[in-house]
C-alpha cells in the first residue's frame, strides 16, 4: 500500500469542491439557511420581556384596594384586564389569553385599616414556567412597592430608607436578546454544516457505490477523510464569516474581540462537529439514517443543551450534567464572550481545549470505523 | 509475467450464517477474458470484491499480481456494478479524478483521455455530467475510468446488466482490444449467453464452482443431445408441457413456433414418432451454455404446472383482454412513451422488449393504472383505464420488478397481507393461501422473513402473491431477472400453464430468450414502438435487414434498432 500522497489528496479535494459548488442543497444549508435563522432570531423571535397580560380580580372596593389595583394598571410590566369575580378570568387563562390572575380579596380594605393587610392571591399559568415565575415575582414586586408607599410593612426597627438595590447589566446593558442570539445562531449554522452536511456526504459515497470504486484505487483512508473535512471546514468558516458580518452590520451586534480569536474558537468547535458528522456517516453508510442521527446527536443538543436558548444554570441537575458532553456548550459562552466582552483568554482557552478534546475523540472513533473494507 | 495475473485457492467467504463462497479456486490469465458466470446470489460480486481487496476472505488464499489482494492497486482496474461514477462531475472530471488517484503522470493525461474518449466514443460528451449520460454511456465511462492508467488486471462486475444489446456488443469489442494488449479481464455476468464469448468460464452457483474450463467443454458434453422440433400440430405451449413430462426429456424451451429440447444422457435421439408429433420434424441444433448449466443442475422442471391445474378457467369472450390506443406519457418536455398501440387477445403472452429507459416500464405502469396517460386510452379486461381504473386494477395480478414483497414480514404474513389486499373473504383466503403454500413448496419457509429468502423463493412468493385472487390478466415486470435457469424454467412452466387456462399475460423483459415465450412482442426504443409481431416474424424481418441466416432474438433486436437509428439519422439529415 502506498503512503500519503498530496497529489491524490488535492484531486479528491478538488472533486469535493466541485460537488459542493454544484449541489444547490449545500448552498442552501451553508448560506440561505443561516440568513433565515439570523433574521428569525434577529427580528421575529425575541426573548425580551414585554408586557405580560394578567387579570386583576378586585373583590373589594375600598380606597387602598383601588390604589393597589391602580399600581398594577400603571406598572410597565403588565397589561391588566379587570373583573369582579374570578370565573371569567379563569376561562381566559385556560384559553391562554392571560398569564396570571391576581386576586385582591374582599376584606382587603378592612385589613389595611387594622394595619394588617391580608395576603393577595397570585395564580400563574404553570404551563409556561418562565413567564409564570416572571409574573409571580413582578406581581409581588408591585405589591411590595405599593405597601412601602402606603407606609405599611416597614420594619419597625429600621429608621432610614431600606437598602436600595439598583441592578446594572454589563456587556448587554439593554438586555437585547439578539445580542446573544446572533452568536448562538453561528453555533447552529456550524453544527449544520460540520455535522449534518458531512454526515450526508460520506454516506452518499457509500450509497452511490463510489466509495467501493475509490477503495479499489490506491487512495488511503487518511486522504479520503481529509478530503472530506477540508472543504466543509472552509465552507463552515465562510458561512460563519457571513453570519458575523450580518450580525454586526445588520443587527448592530457589538464585536469587542478580535477576528483571530473568533477564528480560533470556530476552528476548535468545527473539530468535534466534523468529527461527529464523519463518524455518523461512516458508521451508518446511509443518508437517511445519517441525517436523522446527525439531527439528534448534533443539531438538537446544540439547539437545546448549549445554553443558546435555555440557560444551563436553570436546568435540573441531570440535564445540566448532560450538557457537559455537548461541544456547543463550550462554544456558546466563548462566542458570546468574544462578541460582547472581548478576548477574555482565561475563559476562552479552557473552552477551546475541551472542544479540541472532543474533536480528537470523534476523529479517533471515525478512523476506527472507516476501514478500507466492505465487510 | 507468465502465469495467471490473479488466482484464488480454496477461497471461502462467510457472512454470519450464509456461506457466500465455498472453496472456490480460480485463475485469471493475462490476455484472456475469464468469465465468472452464475445467477444472482451465486457469489460473483463477493469474489470480485475479494480480488479487489475490498473484503477479507474467511479462508483460503488470494493472490493478485503476485501479492496478497489489495496491495497492487496501481495495476488493478475495477468497475463495480454501479460503475463508481460521480454523477455530479462531468465525463472529463471523472476521468481526471481517477487519473490523479491512480497516479497517472500529468504529462500522460491528455494522451490517455484522448485515447479512451475515442475508444468509448464519448469525446462529444466530455463536458456532460455523468448523471446525464444514458446507461450504455455510463457503462463505457465506468470502463474508461478503470482503464485510465493501463491496468494489468481488469475486474468487471456485471458490466452487461440493464444495458441495451448494442452497447453490450460494443463493450465486448472494447474488451477484445484490451486482451490483445495482454490485460487479464474478469467479466462477471448472469447472462449465460455471455459465457460463450469468454476464453475460460467459472460457473458459480450458491457459492460453489459447478464448472471451470473453456465454455465449449460444457456445451460439448450436451452437444449431441439438443434438438429442435417444428411443425407439430398442437399448440406450442401444450406440446412443450406434454413433451417435458416425458422421462427422457430433461429440459425444453419455446423458440417462436418451434420447441428446443435437451435429452437425458443415455436417451435415444428423438423422432417425430417418439415425441408423438406426427408430421413434424426433429433436427439437431447447436447446444448453448445454458443447456450445459441446466444439465449440471440436474435438469429443468417437468411440464405440468400445479398452479395452472388448480386455476379457474378464464371464460372466453370476444373482446381483447388488454388494449392500448395511442398511450402517451410526457414528463414536462420529456416523452417517456409515445403513441403505444397494441391489442392482446385473451390467453396470449405479449412482451414489451427494450433497453432500460426505453419506455417499457412507463407503458406498463400506465396499463396498470399507476400512471395517468398524458393522452390516448387503454383497457384491461374490458375496464377503461381512464374511467374505471379501480376495476381494471382489481382484475389484474401484478408482479413488480425485483419482487416487491414486504421484506420484514414473514412469508405467511406476506400471503395474508396480499389476500387481504385483494379483498378475499376469509374462507377463500384460507383456501388460496393453503394452495399457494403447497404449489410453491413454501411450507418450510413460512416463518422466514421474505427479505432473507433466496432469490428463487422470493420469485415464487411474488408469483404466489400476484395470482392468489386468480385474476384474468397478469402483469409481469422483469419477472426472472437474475434467477438461475432452472428457477426461470419453473416460472415459465407456471405461466405457460396459466395461459392455457385463458389468462392473458403482459411481460417486460430484456432477456432475449424470454421473448421467445411470447406470442407477440413489441420492441420499444426511445419511447417508440419500432417493431411488433411474433418472435419468428421479427427474426425474419431482422434476418432480411442484416443478411443473417438463423438470427437469434438478440440479433433481431440489434438489427431493428440499427435500422431505426439509420432512418432517424437520414430524416434528421434531410
Amino acid at each position: 500500500m502506498s503512503g500519503f500522497s498530496p497529489r491524490r489528496l488535492a484531486a479528491l479535494v478538488r472533486k469535493e469542491g466541485a460537488q459542493i459548488l454544484r449541489d444547490p442543497s449545500t448552498f442552501l444549508i451553508a448560506f440561505v439557511l443561516p440568513m433565515i435563522l439570523l433574521f428569525l432570531f434577529g427580528y421575529a423571535v425575541s426573548l425580551d420581556t414585554s408586557r405580560t397580560r394578567i387579570g386583576l380580580v378586585l373583590q373589594d372596593s375600598s380606597a387602598p384596594a383601588l390604589r393597589l389595583a391602580q399600581a398594577y394598571q400603571t406598572s410597565p410590566y403588565f397589561e391588566v384586564t379587570m373583573a369582579r369575580t374570578i370565573q371569567p378570568m379563569r376561562e381566559k387563562m385556560v384559553g391562554g389569553d392571560l398569564r396570571a390572575i391576581i386576586v385582591i380579596p374582599s376584606d382587603f380594605g378592612a385589613g389595611v385599616k387594622r394595619g394588617r393587610p391580608p395576603a393577595i392571591q397570585i395564580i400563574t399559568d404553570g404551563s409556561q414556567p418562565n413567564t409564570a415565575n416572571f409574573a409571580a415575582a413582578y406581581g409581588e414586586g408591585v405589591r411590595a412597592q405599593w405597601a412601602a408607599a402606603e407606609g405599611l410593612e416597614r420594619n419597625p426597627g429600621a429608621a432610614g430608607p431600606p437598602v436600595s438595590l439598583s441592578a446594572r447589566f454589563w456587556y448587554n446593558p439593554e438586555l437585547k436578546s439578539r445580542y446573544f442570539l446572533v452568536p448562538g445562531s453561528i453555533a447552529i449554522v456550524m453544527t449544520m454544516i460540520g455535522t449534518l452536511l458531512t454526515a450526508l456526504v460520506v454516506a452518499r459515497e457509500w450509497e452511490r457505490g463510489t466509495m467501493e470504486a475509490m477503495m479499489a484505487t490506491p487512495i488511503t483512508m487518511v486522504e479520503f477523510i481529509v478530503s472530506k473535512l477540508l472543504p466543509y471546514y472552509l465552507l463552515a468558516l465562510c458561512s460563519m464569516a457571513m453570519c458575523t458580518a450580518i450580525g454586526i452590520w445588520a443587527f448592530g451586534v457589538p464585536f469587542r474581540g478580535s477576528l483571530l480569536t473568533l477564528f480560533a474558537i470556530a476552528s476548535a468547535f468545527l473539530m468535534p462537529a466534523l468529527g461527529l458528522g464523519l463518524f455518523i456517516s461512516s458508521a451508518t453508510k446511509n443518508q437517511f439514517v445519517a441525517s436523522q442521527i446527525a439531527t439528534l446527536a448534533g443539531f438538537l443538543p446544540t439547539f437545546l443543551l448549549s445554553g443558546f436558548i435555555f440557560e444551563i444554570a436553570s436546568m435540573p441537575w441531570p440535564i445540566q450534567a448532560i450538557t457537559y458532553i455537548v461541544p456547543a456548550r463550550y462554544l456558546i459562552p466563548s462566542l458570546q464572550t468574544v462578541f460582547l466582552a472581548g478576548d477574555q483568554w482565561g475563559l476562552i482557552l479552557p473552552n477551546i481545549g475541551v472542544m479540541l478534546g472532543f474533536g480528537l475523540f470523534f476523529f479517533t472513533l471515525s478512523f476506527r470505523v472507516t476501514r478500507r473494507s466492505l465487510d | 509475467m507468465d502465469g495467471p495475473v490473479a488466482r484464488t485457492t480454496d477461497l471461502v467467504k462467510r457472512f454470519d450464517a450464509l456461506t457466500a463462497l465455498d472453496g472456490v479456486s480460480m485463475a485469471i490469465e493475462p490476455g484472456k477474458v475469464t468469465g465468472l458466470v452464475g445467477p444472482d446470489g451465486a457469489g460473483k460480486t463477493t469474489l470480485i470484491r475479494i480480488l479487489a481487496g475490498l473484503m477479507a476472505p474467511s479462508g483460503g488464499e488470494v493472490e493478485v499480481l503476485g501479492a496478497p489482494a489489495g496491495q497492487k492497486l496501481d495495476d488493478l482496474g475495477y468497475m463495480p456494478q454501479r460503475f463508481g461514477l460521480y454523477e455530479d462531475l462531468s465525463v472529463i472530471e471523472n476521468l481526471t479524478l481517477y487519473a490523479e488517484v491512480r497516479g497517472l503522470p500529468r504529462a500522460e493525461h491528455k494522451e490517455s483521455f484522448d485515447r479512451l474518449l475515442d475508444f468509448t466514443d464519448l469525446a462529444r460528451f466530455q463536458d456532460r455530467l455523468a448523471g446525464k449520460l444514458s446507461g450504455g454511456m455510463k457503462q463505457k465511462l465506468g470502463l474508461a475510468c478503470a482503464l485510465v492508467k493501463a491496468p494489468r488486471v481488469l475486474l468487471l462486475d456485471e458490466p452487461g446488466v440493464g444495458v441495451d444489446p448494442i452497447s453490450r456488443r460494443e463493450l465486448w469489442a472494447m474488451v477484445g482490444d484490451l486482451t490483445d494488449q495482454g490485460i487479464g479481464v474478469l467479466w462477471s455476468t448472469a447472462y449465460l449467453d455471455e459465457a460463450e464469448k469468454c476464453d475460460a468460464v467459472y460457473l458459480l452457483n450458491e457459492g460453489k464452482l459447478l464448472f471451470d474450463g473453456p465454455p465449449g467443454d460444457l456445451t460439448g458434453k450436451v452437444g449431441d443431445r439438443v434438438f429442435r422440433v417444428t411443425g407439430f400440430k398442437d399448440r406450442r405451449r401444450h406440446f412443450l408441457t406434454r413433451t417435458l413430462d416425458r422421462d427422457e426429456v430433461i429440459d425444453g424451451t419455446i423458440q417462436g413456433r418451434s420447441v428446443r429440447l435437451l435429452m437425458a444422457e443415455d436417451a435415444p435421439a428423438p423422432t417425430p414418432e417418439s415425441l408423438d408429433a406426427a408430421g413434424g420434424t426433429v433436427e439437431p441444433t447447436p447446444p448453448r451454455f445454458e443447456d450445459g448449466f441446466i444439465e449440471r443442475l440436474g435438469g429443468g422442471p417437468k411440464g405440468t404446472s400445479a398452479l395452472a391445474e388448480r386455476y379457474r378457467d378464464i371464460p372466453e369472450n370476444d373482446q381483447c383482454a388488454i388494449t392500448a390506443e395511442g398511450l402517451t406519457k410526457r414528463f414536462g418536455d420529456f416523452v417517456a412513451a409515445s403513441d403505444m398501440h397494441f391489442e392482446i387477445p385473451r390467453g396470449q403472452i405479449f412482451g414489451l422488449l427494450g433497453p432500460n429507459g426505453a419506455g417499457k416500464s412507463t407503458t406498463f405502469k400506465m396499463l396498470c393504472g399507476l400512471l395517468t396517460p398524458t393522452s390516448g386510452s387503454g383497457a384491461v379486461a374490458g375496464h377503461d383505464l381512464r374511467r374505471s381504473r379501480a376495476d381494471a386494477r382489481a382484475s389484474l395480478g401484478y408482479m413488480a420488478q425485483k419482487f416487491s414483497l414486504y421484506g420484514d414480514l414473514s412469508v405467511r404474513q406476506n400471503l395474508d397481507f396480499f389476500a387481504g389486499a385483494y379483498d378475499l373473504d376469509r374462507k377463500t383466503a384460507e383456501r388460496a393461501i393453503a394452495a399457494m403454500i403447497e404449489i410453491f413448496e413454501l411450507k418450510g419457509k413460512l416463518d422466514v422473513n421474505a427479505g432473507t429468502l433466496p432469490l428463487g423463493f422470493k420469485q415464487r412468493l411474488a408469483l404466489a402473491c400476484a395470482v392468489m385472487h386468480e385474476p384474468p390478466v397478469l402483469f409481469l415486470d422483469e419477472p426472472t431477472s437474475g434467477v438461475d435457469p432452472v428457477t426461470r424454467r419453473e416460472f415459465w412452466t407456471h405461466i405457460n400453464g396459466l395461459v392455457e387456462k385463458g389468462v392473458t399475460v403482459l411481460v417486460t423483459t430484456h432477456f432475449m430468450d424470454e421473448a421467445e415465450y411470447c406470442d407477440r412482442v413489441t420492441l420499444i426504443y426511445r419511447a417508440e414502438q419500432i417493431a411488433t409481431g411474433t418472435p419468428d416474424e421479427l427474426k425474419a424481418q431482422a434476418g432480411k435487414l442484416a443478411g443473417l441466416d438463423d438470427p437469434t432474438m438478440e440479433d433481431a433486436f440489434i438489427a431493428l434498432i440499427e435500422e431505426f437509428d439509420r432512418k432517424r439519422e437520414a430524416k434528421e439529415a434531410a
